[in-house]
């Protein structure tokens, strides 16, 4: 997601699910979206069966996607950045893209200061002490005279953005594809040759990506080189377009909406760092600001970044903040470091904090709901470790998983005696999605209610009361004996009807906003828009004066004086593309496809007449709601509006890791770096240094493995749910055929996987579906296994932790664990028939 | 068991069907696109839980399927098969196995026991286990290996394609599970244009083989089938040219008949019997029986 925020403006699948039934190819990498997204799926089904599309499956592992594709084109697990940017190559020197959407709606254009350099695997800016880029020596060129940016729309300049792509991804052509992915050349062009047949305005193409994308140390540069791809193509804000991510559950993006990671708030506001002391510092420095004119003119929306704050400070604290206290500003946690799960659980380990030098002491309490650490987490010894050093720990779930019985895991996972764990465990029976009412917010940003089916069985409550009776029980303890840093938990606006189990319409409706004072038109202010108490209909009556509140600026909308549009089920499609205006709402502002005004040329006539998505009719824009100010003529605002430029990025100075794509190895990799050996993997990526976590080399782990999700389970959740252990029940190891005979392994046997970190059995599965691949004339394996099993519930159902094997090596943007890539070694287990 | 509003079209170990032969209705099928199905497994479930099966042991011997093959608690299970086409590379092919609904049941035409399978005027071929007597000969009599004994029960069991369902209006249980469309419901004429449509697709694609799978020698089934190797559906685990076993259909059409010439004979002097000392026999056989006489 922080890919796409660095791309496109915003960190969400561009288009939904329907629309992909719009594509003409559909490239499916990265993903196995047959096997785990079954149902939205039957889009790209649609596609192919009502429009002729095609259907490219590309993957290490012939999957059940590659079944149903027309093509099908195998690489090697970690390469997919030099076959991404293979394509574009083959794109920008076959005349196969898109030169018009390039030039008006991507920085293709824009000329890129001379400090920008890519040479021996290391962009400019490289700091090798500290492991880190200074993106200061990314950034655009600025006219001297105007200080705007420089553009040149002939796109001519040698240092403008499409020449110096085109110098970048001048070295992958089909051999060097062929020689890092191990794809045969012919294969490799035949998905390219189809990839760029919609680099035009005729034509659109979609790509749907998921965690084989995300779960690498390169993860966020690979879906960077997909969305470059489709700007190329001319792909993105188009139906039949896009980039879509799929996300890996119901309500995952619901989720990183409300802030499910530690560096964001709600909305994708930015969480304060501690060296911010006040509001107004935080607002300088928070919303991105935009160079004076350029090209297009950008609406910038991310000037409107106060009014988002203001209102979300209203929403946390009530009437306690007022504009003397900077909205209660003080009272947000500050982060100053890296506070993502896989830290604190280093720290846990470690027994103290990295962020005062070591000195700090970890943390000593943990509370985990709707999550399984020990079964989710990589390197599952350091995670149970970890948790054997806290004090306490509530685990909120309606089964007993993993995490909370980590006290009595099996030997092999090498913890300490039960009797040497001091750790005091409170499980609290909660709820199932069934048994409470509330919104899913699927990929395609849909927010759908959904009503509760039963009640909760025996004791068990639902997540919020759980969560709104420990808030209360520590506030009265505060109100009583006091304690440290006591105002964020006294202050906290809990005004819900029913305080212990707060109503998730409620909570709905806080999270739109409503108005605090009688709100007036700006441009004509004796008019009153909203009156006092009246729900907002939209973040564009969000005000930065404290007269309105809204938990989340980017769900606005969703509860306003029309009611819970969440909750609406009409499927009329007047548009016939599948955008169904009237169905749930769709974030932001109930628009179905994001940067829709790409889809449109200079004077806003559609690319494709067959397939508009905004139109301009001479006084407004018409079709999807519009991603653009709805009365702007064409000209006046670029397509990409949460970005200062107002354009795509083809290059994009935000990231971690570099402003193009470039093919790294993984951190376990089976062979070095064929462009630049010397700089072999990610130099950006993260890994930790204890003794827990160790890596492996090629010698003593010469096969490359991937962990996968079957589409008969989910997660560690249902080996509890026996009509679905019945259709998979356990455990088991695909291996190629010939892998298996050189290693003696029969299909149905037992087989041993062993990395760095532990050992693992289980069934074999032997398989055509995996083969060999030709790296540069070496010959590389590729094993994989399923993640669903675990040491908890039914015994016969039970199996081990396939993320026992996996690295703690991450992505340097998201830290992202690389599940999808790592090295092992596969016996035969003797004495087993 | 003859349901409401579903009259019977033929019925085993009978000369004639139950109904009246004047209530028409459509023949309905089931659309099966192996070309698009994903083997989910979704329609296993659907059927499971309809039908209120119980659950059986499985366990994990190399492959993505459930378990070896059908049995009289688990009436739809995807195969899956990996094979190599010379033009084509590898294939994964899935195929929802399950009751094919022949127009000419060879189940039908092998079961002694009167009345126990039949076959309603829309083609649906179904078991009454109140009449099943559990000898297993509809077994012999199936060339897809459909029918299932069940130990326990001493009765047959196997697919009803959700006559329960269909006979008030609904589609059968895998029908609604199926996520991709891969499966559909209907009357066999329209599916049968469906189902050219996508063969002639498939052909443009590069699939020059691809048919349905209709097959004629047991009279069409009610489970159309799309293969992208139209040629092989030995690939998919289905019989190539499935006929009714000759052995089945001389008991049908020599023996069967002459055995009724016997039981007339029975009947006759039961119906002596029934004058001289008044009615024993259940009601529905005689009907059934009694009334061919």
């Amino acid at each position: 997601m922080a890919s796409l925020a660095a791309t496109f403006g915003r960190g969400a699948m561009t288009n939904g699910w329907v629309d992909i039934k719009n594509a003409d190819v559909v490239l499916i990498m990265g993903s196995n979206a047959a096997e785990n997204h079954p149902c939205g799926f039957k889009w790209a089904i649609e596609a192919k069966k009502n429009r002729n599309a095609k259907l490219v499956s590309v993957d290490p592992r012939y999957t059940r996607t590659s079944a149903v594709s027309d093509l099908y084109a195998p690489l090697r697990p970690g390469t997919d950045i030099a076959f991404l940017n293979g394509i574009i190559r083959y794109a920008l020197t076959t005349g196969r893209f898109h030169e018009e959407y390039v030039r008006i709606h991507t920085n293709g254009p824009y000329v890129i200061n001379e400090k920008y350099d890519f040479k021996d695997g290391l962009f400019s800016g490289f700091d090798a002490s500290k492991g880190e880029y200074d993106k200061a020596a990314w950034q655009y060129e600025a006219d001297p005279k105007t200080n705007a940016y420089m553009v040149d729309m002939e796109m001519k300049h040698p240092r403008c953005v499409l020449q110096l792509m085109k110098k970048h991804v001048d070295r992958y052509t089909p051999e060097m594809v062929e020689r890092i992915c191990g794809t045969p050349k012919d294969q490799f062009l035949k998905v390219a040759d189809i990839v760029t047949s919609t680099g035009n305005a005729q034509k659109a193409g979609t790509i749907m990506y998921a965690l084989g994308w995300t779960q690498h140390s390169t993860g966020v540069q690979i879906i960077r080189a997909a969305a470059t791809l489709q700007l190329v193509l001319g792909n993105v804000g188009r139906p039949g377009g896009g980039v879509n991510a799929l996300r890996g559950h119901s309500n995952i993006q619901g989720a990183t909406d409300m802030a499910g990671t530690f560096e964001i708030l709600p909305g994708y506001l930015k969480t304060p760092a501690g060296s911010l002391a006040t509001l107004a510092e935080y607002l300088e420095k928070g919303p991105p600001t935009t160079l004076n004119k350029q090209a297009w003119t950008s609406m910038n929306y991310w000037s409107n970044y106060p009014k988002f704050m203001v209102s979300l400070l209203k929403a946390t604290w009530g009437a306690k903040a007022t504009k003397e206290n900077d909205w209660g500003y003080e009272w947000l946690p500050k982060v100053d470091g890296n506070y993502s799960w896989m830290y604190i659980f280093d720290d846990m380990y470690r027994g103290t904090s990295q962020r005062a030098g070591g000195t700090e002491p970890g943390p000593e309490g943990f509370i985990t709901f709707g999550m399984n650490p020990v079964g989710i987490g990589p390197n599952s010894s350091k995670m149970i470790n970890a948790l054997a050093k806290l004090k306490w720990m509530v685990v909120g779930e309606n089964y007993e998983i993993e995490t909370a019985t980590f006290w009595k895991a099996p030997k092999q996972y090498g913890g300490p005696e039960t009797s040497q764990i001091k750790t005091e465990v409170f499980q609290l029976p909660c709820s199932g999605f069934a048994e409470k009412d509330g919104t899913f917010t699927n990929s395609a940003r849909w927010m759908q209610w959904k009503w509760k089916a039963i009640d909760p069985p025996g004791l068990a409550k639902t997540d919020q009361e759980v969560l709104a009776r420990i808030l209360l029980a520590v506030r009265a303890l505060y109100q009583k004996e006091g304690g440290a840093n006591p105002e964020p938990v006294l202050n906290l606006d809990w005004s819900y009807t029913n305080p212990y189990a707060p109503d998730l319409g409620e909570a709905l409706k806080e999270i739109n906003g409503k108005a605090l004072a009688d709100i007036h038109d700006p441009k004509d202010p004796t008019k009153v828009i909203k009156k006092k108490g009246e729900q907002l209909d939209g973040f564009g009556q969000l005000m930065d004066d404290g007269s309105t509140m809204g938990g989340n600026w980017l769900h606005s909308g969703v509860y306003g004086s029309a009611g819970n549009l969440a909750a609406r089920r009409n499927n009329a499609d007047p548009l016939g593309l599948g955008m169904f205006h009237e169905w749930g709402y769709s974030w932001p502002a109930n628009r179905r496809i994001m940067y829709n005004r790409a889809s449109a040329d200079a004077n806003g006539k559609p690319w494709d007449p067959t397939r508009p998505g905004i139109v301009w009719n001479g006084e407004k824009w018409v079709g999807d709601v519009p991603d653009i100010k709805p009365d702007s003529p064409p000209g006046q605002f670029g397509a990409f509006i949460m970005n200062p430029e107002g354009v795509g990025r083809l290059y994009s100075p935000l990231l971690n890791d570099g402003p193009f794509a470039e093919h790294y190895e993984a951190i376990e990799a089976p062979v070095d770096n064929l462009l630049h050996p010397k700089v072999t993997s990610n130099p950006a990526s993260k890994k930790f240094s204890t003794n827990k976590d160790v890596y492996g080399g090629r010698d003593q782990f010469p096969i490359v493995a991937t962990t996968y999700r079957l589409t008969e389970h989910y997660h560690y959740w249902t080996h509890h749910t026996n009509i679905l252990n019945q259709l998979q029940p356990g455990f088991f190891i695909e291996i190629p055929e010939e892998l298996a005979k050189e290693k003696g392994i029969a299909n149905g046997s037992r087989a041993r996987v062993t990395s760095a970190r532990g050992a693992i059995e289980g069934v074999a599965m032997v398989t055509r579906r995996l083969y060999p691949l030709n790296i540069d004339g070496k010959r590389v394996w590729h094993i994989g296994f399923p993640l669903h099993w675990g040491y908890s519930g039914d015994p016969g159902h039970i199996g081990p932790l396939a993320n026992f094997l996996t690295p703690s090596a991450m992505d340097p943007n998201t830290w992202t664990p690389e599940f999808k890539t790592f090295l092992v070694k596969l016996e035969k287990v003797e004495g087993v028939a | 068991m003859a349901l409401q509003g579903l009259e019977i079209r033929r019925s085993s170990a009978a000369l004639r069907g139950g109904g009246t032969g004047l209530r028409k209705m459509p023949t309905v099928a089931k659309y099966i696109d192996t070309s698009t199905c994903i083997g989910c497994k979704a329609c296993e479930v659907a059927c499971q839980e309809w039908n209120d099966l119980p659950l059986s042991k499985t366990e994990q011997t190399g492959s993505y399927q459930t378990q070896p093959t059908m049995s009289a608690n688990y009436w739809n299970l995807i195969q899956f098969r990996e094979v190599e086409a010379p033009e084509h590379g590898l294939s994964w092919l899935m195929r929802k196995d399950q009751c094919m609904h022949c127009d000419e049941p060879g189940c039908l035409e092998a079961c002694p026991a009167p009345g126990a399978i039949v076959q309603y005027v829309n083609g649906i071929v179904d078991v009454d286990p109140e009449r099943c007597i559990g000898c297993g000969l509809c077994e012999t009599g199936c060339p897809f290996d459909v029918p299932r004994y069940a130990v326990g029960t001493n009765k047959m069991a196997k697919c009803t394609l959700c006559v329960d369902r269909v006979s008030v209006g609904l589609e059968p249980a895998c029908i609604k599970a199926c996520p991709t469309g891969c499966l559909q419901f209907g009357d066999k004429a329209s599916l049968l244009q469906v189902a050219e449509h996508r063969v002639q697709q498939l052909k443009e694609g590069g699939f020059a083989q691809a048919a349905v799978y209709d097959p004629k020698g047991v009279g069409g089934t009610g489970v159309i089938t799309i293969l992208k190797f139209g040629d092989k559906p030995e690939w998919y685990g289905l019989p190539k040219d499935p006929t009714v076993p000759t052995t089945v259909s001389i008991w049908k059409r020599v023996i069967h008949p002459l055995g009724f010439v016997v039981m007339a004979a029975a009947i006759f002097g039961a119906i002596g019997h029934f004058m001289a000392f008044g009615p024993k026999k259940p009601k529905d056989i005689s009907r059934e029986t009694g009334g061919e006489v």
